[in-house]
């Protein structure tokens, strides 16, 4: 791989990584109203797959959206200005932490329903399809979504009119409290594609080059419009379902072993390995992205908060 | 049954004898014609033509990719129309049956209305949802509810019932045309039904109720199959000297609040009729309207007549017992104004 593209992806995953303490950080302070679920942990799913993906390409994404977000090129400001209920937010106080968009850049929204964005993406692809458009969309959904009917639906869809559609399921290890042991009686999620007659595939979600590689292929395949992929990514998520999560069914010990292989360890030392950059050079990147982080909440925390005269003419586009 | 026809049509304008569904796939045919973004989708619509034979020939004429036959996967397809409405395609998913939405539910409720407003009016959802409902089929308890009052509770939904030809086909054209997600009922047993319908473009704006009937007695306020009843039960009380106005909704999101309180204030009483379930219908919510901003010039209190607190049942004269028939509403309104 390239310099330019290894170092954009470790960015990307700093960036989230960043922004979800500082988020929590927030949260602690009373800052941010309702609810937060954290990505940290996930880091090179959103990073690997959206590395092929150009600001035409649509997302759907989840609950635990911000990576999703900030791979698909959101400013983390407005994203940061969002959960503070500010003006400047993406949706301008009005979706919070789990409803945030950027249709300037093909993020068609985080969703608070689990596997609600998947046939949504499906749509997009057919948009795509359907106008000749060289365009793919991408769902992200986790292993919770992957019980829903709704992915069931939409990949018998997208399978059947071969749309370019990628399936990205982020086998977390939990659905919400649940874990994947006890919600699937089969160990290779990847399985389920097989049903539905496109390939699935399995790959270490925590190894930004597995996720890339592996996205690389199926996106490629859905722009040569030979239809979807399921890419299930095996990860983890660090903090609990959502902040303040006591966490009672899971261990200290599961969770330091996932630790153990951090995304952004493996990725700092794959690229030095490589001598794609030096720890130098990875630093800085480092330094910048906290800037850029505190440049965010510095902006959040000086936005006018959301007003609410507006509420009623936001429903609908024509009166 | 005598229809009196008030097309929206400019004066002038041609109009040809329609069914009910001939008058839908006019609008259909018009809007795929004008407008390359627009597509059909929805089960057994293609060369079958729907299960009222609303699409037929419309595969035939704009081809398999504009006029899409899909698997029974209600939600998914639902939720496919969403996302190909954020994208730039205006999509016509049809729903067999209006009692079949509960599968598709939480894409019509949490995507589909919301998107725009939660994602503070980034991205519109221009979709038209077409299904149809009611009783008078012997299709029994599943496939013949009339649930408009589940969608009108919705905010970001527009909920439109034609009961004419000519407004089934100004109002689904106007929909197709509409930026928002359009939740399109008709009734089974309407889609025979014939009357003059205006050729060519034929738009009837969303929000404008029609007076299918004018009087001074009385108003009643009523939609889709219901407004058929209602103007034979007008008839009927003419000729005892009784003379009621009968308003049909069109659209019940956005409501005509104006035109339904403007009759009311002439007549100084007010009925409103739906065959759904009266308990939770939207009846209430027009009553309530009515009580709330013309209390002073009422003479009766608002009346409300709908469905019984039952499953539609099979039988035929069982399904005749459980909704408003005209014999009803001429009781009623007898009651109201003696």
């Amino acid at each position: 791989m390239d310099r330019q593209p290894a170092l954009a992806m470790y960015q990307t995953m700093r960036t989230v990584r960043r922004f979800e303490q500082r988020a929590t950080q927030l949260f602690g302070e009373n800052k941010i109203w309702g609810t937060i679920h954290s990505y940290a942990g996930q880091e090179a799913v959103a990073a690997g797959v959206c590395a092929h993906l150009r600001d035409e390409d649509w997302i759907t994404s989840t609950h635990r959206g911000h990576g999703h977000c900030i791979a698909k090129g959101a400013d983390v400001g407005r994203m940061f200005a969002e959960l503070l209920g500010r003006e400047t937010g993406y949706c301008r106080g009005r979706g919070g932490s789990m409803h945030i968009a950027d249709t300037s850049k093909g993020n068609l929204g985080a969703n608070g329903i689990v596997g609600g964005g998947i046939p949504i993406a499906v749509g997009a692809g057919l948009t795509a399809k359907q106008l000749g458009q060289d365009r793919v969309a991408v769902a992200f959904f986790g292993d919770g979504g992957l019980n829903q009917g709704s992915f069931h639906e939409a990949a018998n869809l997208a399978a059947i009119w071969r749309l370019p559609v990628l399936f990205v399921c982020e086998n977390n290890q939990y659905a919400e409290t649940n874990p994947v042991k006890d919600a699937f009686l089969i160990e290779d999620l990847s399985q389920r594609a097989v049903a539905y007659g496109m390939p699935g595939v399995r790959v270490d979600g925590q190894d930004i080059r597995a996720t890339y590689d592996a996205a690389g292929e199926a996106v490629a395949r859905a722009r040569r419009g030979d239809g979807p992929t399921l890419l299930v990514a095996e990860t983890y998520r660090y903090e609990g379902h959502y902040y303040g999560d006591p966490q009672v069914y899971r261990t200290k010990d599961e969770i330091e072993t996932w630790r153990s292989r951090d995304p952004l360890v493996i990725a700092r030392s794959w690229i030095v390995g490589e001598r794609l950059a030096t720890e130098a050079d990875l630093d800085a990147i480092d330094r910048a992205v906290d800037e850029e982080i505190e440049r965010g909440v510095r902006f959040a925390d000086e936005s006018p908060p959301a007003s609410p005269i507006r509420l009623p003419e936001d429903v609908y586009a024509s009166a | 049954m005598q229809v009196r026809e008030r097309p929206e049509a400019t004066p002038g304008t041609a109009t040809r004898e329609l069914t009910y569904a001939e008058a839908l796939r006019d609008a259909l045919r018009g809007e795929l014609a004008r407008d390359e973004r627009v597509l059909v989708f929805g089960e057994d619509i293609a060369q079958h033509g729907g299960a009222f034979q609303v699409t037929a020939g419309l595969y035939a004429e704009f081809g398999p990719t504009r006029v899409r036959n899909t698997p029974i996967s209600e939600l998914g397809i639902v939720g496919m129309a969403v996302g190909a409405a954020l994208t730039g395609l205006r999509p016509v998913v049809e729903l067999m049956y209006v009692d079949f939405s509960g599968l598709a539910m939480d894409q019509v409720v949490n995507q589909a209305a919301q998107n725009r407003f939660m994602f503070g009016g980034q991205a519109s959802v221009p979709m038209v949802l077409r299904t149809q409902g009611g009783s008078g089929r012997g299709n029994a308890a599943q496939h013949s509810k009339s649930l408009e009052a589940w969608f009108t509770h919705v905010a970001g939904l527009k909920v439109v019932m034609p009961s004419t030809p000519a407004d089934a086909k100004g109002l689904l054209a106007a929909a197709i045309r509409d930026d928002d997600p359009v939740i399109f009922i008709e009734h089974k047993l309407l889609y025979r039904s014939k009357g003059p319908v205006p050729e060519g473009e034929h738009l009837v704006p969303l929000g404008v109720a029609d007076v299918k009937r004018p009087g001074r007695d009385l108003t009643i306020v009523t939609w889709s199959r219901e407004t058929l009843f209602a103007l034979e039960a007008a008839t009927q009380l003419a000729n005892d000297g009784i003379e009621a106005e009968v308003i049909d909704l069109r659209t019940l999101v956005p409501l005509d609040r104006e035109r339904v309180l403007g009759s009311v204030r002439r007549t100084h009483r007010a009925l409103v009729v739906h065959e759904a379930v009266r308990r939770g219908g939207y009846g209430a919510e027009i009553a309530a309207t009515i009580a709330e901003e013309a209390f002073d010039d009422l003479d009766a209190p608002p009346k409300r007549l709908g469905g019984l607190e039952t499953p539609i049942p099979y039988a035929a004269h069982l399904e005749r017992a459980v909704v408003p028939q005209v014999d009803d509403i001429v009781r009623v309104a007898k009651e109201l104004v003696g």
